[in-house]
């Protein structure tokens, strides 16, 4: 009888709906759904399976992110729900949703260009310096829309970023890297 | 430490990107600038982070199994099997220099992520499916490791005449210890041949074609006794430099100190 009710309270639906809302840890303005880390939601006569996949082998913020679905699940009455990790297919930033991208804009943090071909796996990828003027498109500027933008620094304030600096309107901004 | 050449080679990885997480992370709050102090730290996130996953991985087949944890802070130095190269000191091997030398650490790090970019590209088609989908992720992150470096080395080689001598200087340093990359030995031929890993010096030519490549660009010389030198690092055997043993000290002694700890 238990297991019934189980199915019944939580569809699939209504548990994404739920973590749809929980912010991720460091880039509070876009939700984990939105950036691609909350991979799948399996329900079974026991219980609820979240799987989950990391932008980076070492980002810090997975135990953050595991320790809000668990809270987020329980305020709603969940009880019985695991969290799971899973590193294949390895996360891109293409999963980041097009309502995702419009408000890391708005928060200041150019959205990723798409990275496509580049993560076709098993392909040998020339991978050649080329100077910063000459690496074709930069990102436009999320505060003033300009697009004569210039590469500050590869890395930046986590490791899904990095750091550029708009020539038109001077304001440093972040980049999230397409990955 | 094991006689187990799957869990080996695993350690291999684990311990090669541990160690070098461990060596960039000295570099925390003393970067030349400070995009490159944060720089380094992310590349040292990484690493750590591929090598949690990769010795959680090791771990997870030894019997009885071992955390990531166990492995890294309570094997001695003779069950570490990173590359020698990658525990060398940040401020290089000449005599009585102390100083971190920032040349010597971008050039280790170009050397190795141009390696680790193949290795990774090559692993992602492991028939260890853990190995497979550990690797897929690390090569992108490899792929930004290698852009990071291969910049500086065309500031240093094609910058002042000070920095050319140092990323030179680092250069003829390094070099040797890169054989190790591609050193032949039971374990890997095991590993090869049952479809886990790769052949090291498979990677040879594909690895030197990118390396000169950059060295051109940056007006810098591949040493020509390379090729001729009779020096074998062997530190994915488990024998170590004199410097590892210091390393090791630093980065164990708290969890020695407190072997219970949590936090």
């Amino acid at each position: 009888m238990d297991t019934e009710m189980t199915t019944q309270l939580y569809s699939k639906d209504a548990v994404r709906k739920l973590l749809s809302a929980v912010p991720d840890p460091e880039i509070p303005v876009v939700s984990i759904e939105e950036l691609g880390i909350l991979r799948e939601i399996n329900i079974n006569a026991e219980q609820v399976e979240v799987v989950i996949t990391p932008t980076y082998s070492g980002c810090p913020a997975m135990y953050a992110i595991e320790q809000d679905i668990c809270g987020a699940l329980q305020q709603a009455g969940i009880t019985q729900f695991s969290v799971r990790t899973v590193l294949s297919p390895a996360w891109s930033s293409d999963w980041i949703t097009e309502e995702g991208k419009d408000k890391l804009r708005a928060y200041g943090i150019a959205p990723p260009h798409a990275v496509g071909s580049e993560t076709k796996a098993g392909q040998p990828q020339a991978l050649r310096f080329m100077r910063k003027a000459v690496n074709g498109s930069t990102p436009v500027c999320p505060h003033c829309s300009s697009g004569q933008t210039e590469l500050l620094s590869e890395f930046g304030s986590t490791s899904c970023k990095a750091l550029y600096r708009c020539l038109a309107c001077k304001e440093p901004f972040d980049y999230f890297k397409p990955y | 430490m094991t006689e187990n050449p799957h869990i080996d080679y695993l350690l291999r990885l684990g311990d090669s990107t541990l160690i070098l997480g461990q060596r960039l992370s000295e570099w925390c709050g003393h970067g030349p600038v400070l995009e490159e102090d944060i720089a380094l730290g992310n590349i040292a996130l990484d690493l750590i982070g591929q090598s949690r996953l990769l010795l959680s991985h090791a771990g997870s087949l030894m019997q009885p199994a071992q955390t990531e944890d166990q492995l890294a802070y309570f094997r001695e130095q003779f069950g570490f099997r990173n590359f020698t190269m990658l525990e060398l000191p940040n401020s290089g091997l000449e005599k009585g220099q102390q100083q971190r030398d920032y040349a010597f650490t971008i050039c280790r790090n170009f050397l190795f992520s141009a390696y680790m970019v193949l290795l990774w590209q090559a692993l992602a088609a492991s028939l260890d499916r853990q190995l497979a989908a550990i690797a897929e992720k690390a090569v992108k992150e490899a792929r930004y490791h290698l852009r990071h470096s291969s910049d500086w080395m065309l500031r240093f080689g094609d910058g002042t005449e000070e920095s050319h001598r140092r990323a030179q200087q680092a250069l003829n340093a390094l070099l040797p210890y890169t054989h190790e990359f591609f050193s032949a030995d039971a374990v890997e031929q095991q590993m090869a041949d049952a479809g886990i890993a790769i052949a090291g010096a498979s990677l040879r030519a594909a690895w030197e074609e990118q390396v000169r490549g950059t060295l051109q660009d940056a007006t810098l010389e591949w040493p020509p006794q390379w090729a001729d030198s009779q020096f074998r690092s062997s530190g994915k055997s488990g024998r170590h430099s004199e410097h590892f043993g210091f390393l090791l000290a630093e980065m164990q002694s708290l969890a020695r100190a407190h072997p219970e700890a949590i936090w």
